[in-house]
């Protein structure tokens, strides 16, 4: 066993774990945050993806030992106040908005692609956008919808009237 | 006809689950733990067939953490077969092989454990004693009498062989000008939801009650459970505000819950298992059709299509299971949208040493649409004919319906050459064409796709009674329940898991529909199944009707108790009442609320009409409109709705690569009133992507060893992103005059045409080298390899 202290959505995490426990393991059953969910565990899908040090990666191919002392972002820590009851982040709105989900199992992974990719892209093209979620498979929608959420969500982050520290999800609820 | 004006309905509002699911705060049942739960890993045979002589748990139960090893001789002593639905009592199924395994993957044993890992790692210490059997993987093969039978003592391969005539076939093939044949065959491939299946389960021997928490879309399934287990039906609970990651059909885990409930009872403990991709690809008893089609066409030199003959030979897979009734649904629609006359259809499924089969979006339409449309292409390309002209010329007419086609079902209604029209203009047709002619005289190989089809919903399963004499199966309904609290608000109960398809905002929307309320005021609950009314869960694009037929019946009731309480109250007649915005208003311009109503009946009964009982509440339990008979000389009416997709498709790829990008994607769809926009399009959406993958990606290809190739994401390819391409939904409304608002099933739609009209595409694309791509997938290395062969 060993020791490993991660930052999961802004509270340290210490724990005991074997070197095989993946991340992914680690924000489900030792953080006890249950939004991160495995699809393939074995790094195609995507529906695992959190942000570590701000970049979107696939938590079933990280061990938890390799994310000690990071910073991680799960799904429950995008949105209002870190989770706040009811808060919702622009892009979680937008994909809302835009029905850009059907069932809900890929989607904290889509959200947190885009929260990445909205950060470092502001303005981006369809094409982006594509490019940025094509690691994550989505047998629901067709991405057509989930597409024209994260347009949605960068037009209203354009028009926004205050900017977020960058590598930061977007943080406010929409007024 | 006029599309009815709604306050509610097919307003743009978008689906009120969203917001759980955008913030990770789903109930998916990999989320739920128990108290001092144990957890669950099966071990699967190598061998595609083998007799069991002895299985060595000896080692992994000395191991720290392992509780058991439950093998498939205990269980298959304990517990009922699982359900069979056809008449075949000696094919028998149980969670874990019984002496003799029957495909590569199967599971032999099940190691329960204090965690996952100690599970897997007690695996490796269990020795199989078996003796490999000869096996057979192809379904023509099977189909001999000299293939080994995957069921000995079932004596054969062949679950199910009917043969169908309906209406003057030989006649008029005799009559007809022209005929001719072609093969299609239908790839295995499946809908792999991104979720696994899982199940947790927990008995609790006070209460002599089993706990089912299960990523779940199955008609009864807390009776099969409790039947395999020798409990009674009201032992089982099954708990229905669990979130499903998807599912499109597959998930029935009949098996899984049964191993699982099994365990839970024999230990005491709750349990869980939650599939790793691996035994959800190979065993997780998932897999789709695998089709292959003779179609014999009969036609005239105008392009009229007289009559046709069908045989289906489908792979079940090692057990049989609901799936084989795959070929059944497809009789319901078995001529398209099309006037064909007459058709003879033999439908055979047989078995295989293959992964068992199991329900996929559609239930066995798309691959017989793909037969249909080719044999649309074939008879233009015979008579040298536009292909849409000649699909054109033989569509039912908006003037023919209701329709009644030879196999016993009516259509409905619809505008199929409106529907046509409309996408011809938003795709830009002509245009289509000098693209894809520019396309070709840069160098690539382009082609355009064309598909017409139907979706029949919202059936009774008459499909069993058919294609089985024993089951009189014609009853498949729905329920709703609501309840005006007594501060007067509004809770409906649905009896059903979700899966994506948004069924929340279908019954609040209803029921703000009808009731004029707001339905984001409206809370919607999903009790468990003792708590429920009963139903058959969301299969066969059966929601919108029945659901939605069912929670508008409910507010019906609830609306005439309301308009009773008023009239009692004003002294005046309830028909001379109008009821407006949840309040009931006189003609003397007096007005009773809706709180009026609310505080007389939960508080003054002294003041309720005589007989009233108190409180206001109301329920229904609706059965499938048309739905009222059992087969007649081989012929049922199945379905009483069914909506029309058209799918118009420009794609191209370079001859030495062969992969094809789509350059356009248009749909049109009708499926009558359309509840909610954003949840009917995203299904459209999600099931063409669906059916791309079918078409150019998606298999379950076996090595000639029995061996499953394709049993990671990196070998089972589904669409990105990338492959997906962006999509033109054109939308076309002609109601049903079978339901409450119009409305027809789509949960299926896209991935019902999507499929014949890629394979259209391709051929399109390569007819001038004279290649014929007659399997799906249509991966590019077959396409390179096919041109490849022919310039060599």
């Amino acid at each position: 066993m060993i020791q490993v202290s991660i930052e999961v959505n802004g509270k340290t995490v210490t724990a005991e774990v074997e070197p095989r426990l993946t991340l992914l393991d680690f924000i489900r059953d030792v953080a006890g945050l249950k939004g991160t969910h495995a699809g393939c565990e074995h790094g195609v899908c995507g529906a695992c993806t959190v942000l570590v040090e701000g970049n979107a990666i696939r938590s079933c191919l990280v061990l938890a030992v390799q994310a000690d002392e990071q910073e991680v972002i799960s799904i429950e820590g995008v949105g209002g106040d870190l989770g706040r009851s009811g808060e919702l982040s622009i892009v979680q709105d937008a994909f809302c908005e835009a029905h850009g989900l059907q069932c809900g199992y890929c989607t904290p992974g889509m959200v947190l692609v885009a929260e990445a990719l909205l950060a470092d892209t502001p303005n981006p093209t369809e094409g982006d956008i594509r490019e940025a979620i094509s690691g994550n498979i989505c047998r629901c929608t067709g991405y057509v919808q989930i597409v024209e959420a994260v347009m949605l969500a960068a037009d209203r982050l354009a028009n926004r009237n205050y900017k977020s520290k960058p590598g930061q999800p977007s943080d406010q609820t929409l007024g | 006809m006029v599309e009815k004006k709604y306050k509610f309905i097919s307003q743009p509002r978008h689906p009120s689950e969203n917001r759980r699911f955008v913030a990770g705060r789903g109930n998916f049942v990999a989320d739920i733990d128990r108290p001092n739960m144990l957890h669950v890993a099966p071990l699967s045979s190598h061998y595609p067939a083998a007799i069991i002589n002895n299985i060595d748990i000896s080692e992994a139960m000395m191991m720290d953490g392992v509780i058991d090893v439950i093998t498939g001789a205990e269980i298959g002593a304990a517990i009922q077969p699982l359900m069979n639905g056809l008449d075949t009592p000696k094919v028998q199924r149980f969670p874990l092989a019984v002496n003799r395994v029957r495909y590569a993957g199967e599971w032999v044993c099940a190691v329960v454990a204090e965690s996952r890992a100690i599970a897997e790692d007690a695996l490796e210490k269990i020795i199989i004693d078996a003796t490999p059997q000869p096996f057979v993987l192809d379904a023509e093969e099977a189909l001999l009498p000299s293939s080994p039978p995957v069921h000995p003592e079932h004596g054969s391969n062949i679950l199910l062989d009917r043969k169908f005539v309906w209406g003057t076939v030989g006649e008029d093939f005799v009559n007809a000008e022209h005929n001719l044949s072609f093969s299609v065959i239908w790839g295995r491939n499946s809908t792999v939801p991104i979720e696994t299946f899982g199940v947790v389960a927990e008995w609790n021997g006070w209460d002599n009650i089993l706990d089912v928490w299960a990523s779940v879309q199955m008609p009864k399934y807390s009776d099969q459970i409790a039947r395999c287990l020798n409990l009674p039906g009201n032992a089982v609970r099954v708990h229905y505000d669990v979130d499903v990651g998807g599912s499109y059909g597959v998930k029935r885990g009949i098996k899984h819950a049964t191993l699982i409930g099994y365990i839970a009872r024999k230990l005491g403990r709750p349990i869980r298992f939650i599939e790793d991709r691996l035994e959800n690809m190979r065993a997780g008893d998932a897999h789709g059709p695998e089709r292959k089609f003779n179609v014999e066409v009969a036609f005239e030199s105008d392009g009229n299509v007289r009559s046709m003959r069908m045989r289906a030979l489908d792979n079940a897979g090692a057990y049989a299971g609901r799936a084989p009734f795959q070929l059944g649904k497809p009789i319901s629609a078995i001529v398209g949208p099309y006037q064909i006359n007459s058709v003879s259809y033999h439908a055979i499924s047989v078995t295989s040493n293959k992964t068992v089969q199991e329900a996929v979006r559609g239930f066995g339409q798309a691959p017989t649409n793909y037969a249909i449309e080719t044999a649309m292409d074939r008879v233009a390309s015979f008579l040298k004919m536009d292909r849409l002209a000649l699909r054109q010329r033989n569509l039912i007419r908006s003037d023919q319906f209701p329709y009644l086609i030879p196999s016993g079902s009516t259509y409905d209604s619809g505008d199929y050459h409106a529907v046509i029209d409309k996408v011809l203009a938003a795709a830009d047709y002509k245009t289509l064409l000098v693209k894809r002619d520019h396309l070709r005289d840069e160098g690539m190989m382009a082609g355009i796709g064309i598909a017409a089809c139907l979706e029949p919903s919202g059936g009774n399963s008459s499909f069993e009674p058919l294609l089985n004499e024993a089951n009189k199966t014609s009853t498949w309904m729905e329920s709703c329940q609501i309840n005006v609290d007594g501060l007067g608000h509004l809770t409906a109960r649905i009896h059903t898991t979700s899966s994506g398809q948004g069924h929340e905002t279908l019954v609040s929307t209803v029921l703000g529909e009808v009731l004029e309320i707001d339905p984001s005021n409206i809370r919607i609950t999903r009790p468990n199944s003792l708590e429920s009314l009963p139903g058959n869960s969301p299969v066969g694009s059966r929601m919108a009707i029945m659901l939605g037929g069912a929670a508008a019946r409910s507010a019906e009731k609830l609306k005439a108790k309301l308009i009773k309480i008023a009239a009692h109250s004003l002294g005046i007649d309830a028909e001379k009442l109008t009821y407006a915005g949840g309040n009931v208003l006189a003609p003397d311009g007096r007005k009773h609320t809706w709180q009026d109503a609310v505080e007389l009946a939960h508080r003054q009964f002294h003041n309720l009409p005589e007989g009233m009982d108190p409180g206001l509440a109301a329920f229904d339990i609706m059965q499938v409109p048309t739905g009222n008979a059992l087969p007649v000389d081989g012929k049922v009416h199945m379905y009483p709705c069914y909506s029309f997709e058209f799918h118009l498709v420009l794609l191209a790829f370079d001859p030495v690569i062969g992969r094809p990008e789509i350059h356009s994607y248009t749909v049109g769809h009708d499926c009558g009133t359309v509840i909610n926009p954003a949840i009917v399009s995203g299904m459209t959406y999600g099931g063409i992507a669906h059916g791309i993958g079918a078409a150019l990606l998606e298999e379950f290809a076996y090595d000639p060893n029995g061996q499953l190739m394709t049993q990671s994401f990196l070998d089972y390819l589904m669409p990105s992103s990338h492959e997906v391409p962006p999509i033109q939904i054109v939308k076309h409304c002609t109601p049903s005059p079978h339901t409450v608002f119009g409305q027809k099933g789509s949960g299926e739609s896209g991935y019902l045409g999507s499929p014949a009209a890629i394979s259209s595409a391709i051929n399109d694309a390569v007819s001038a080298l004279d290649i014929r791509f007659e399997k799906l997938p249509i991966r590019m290395s077959a396409i390179s390899d096919a041109i490849a062969n022919k310039s060599a």
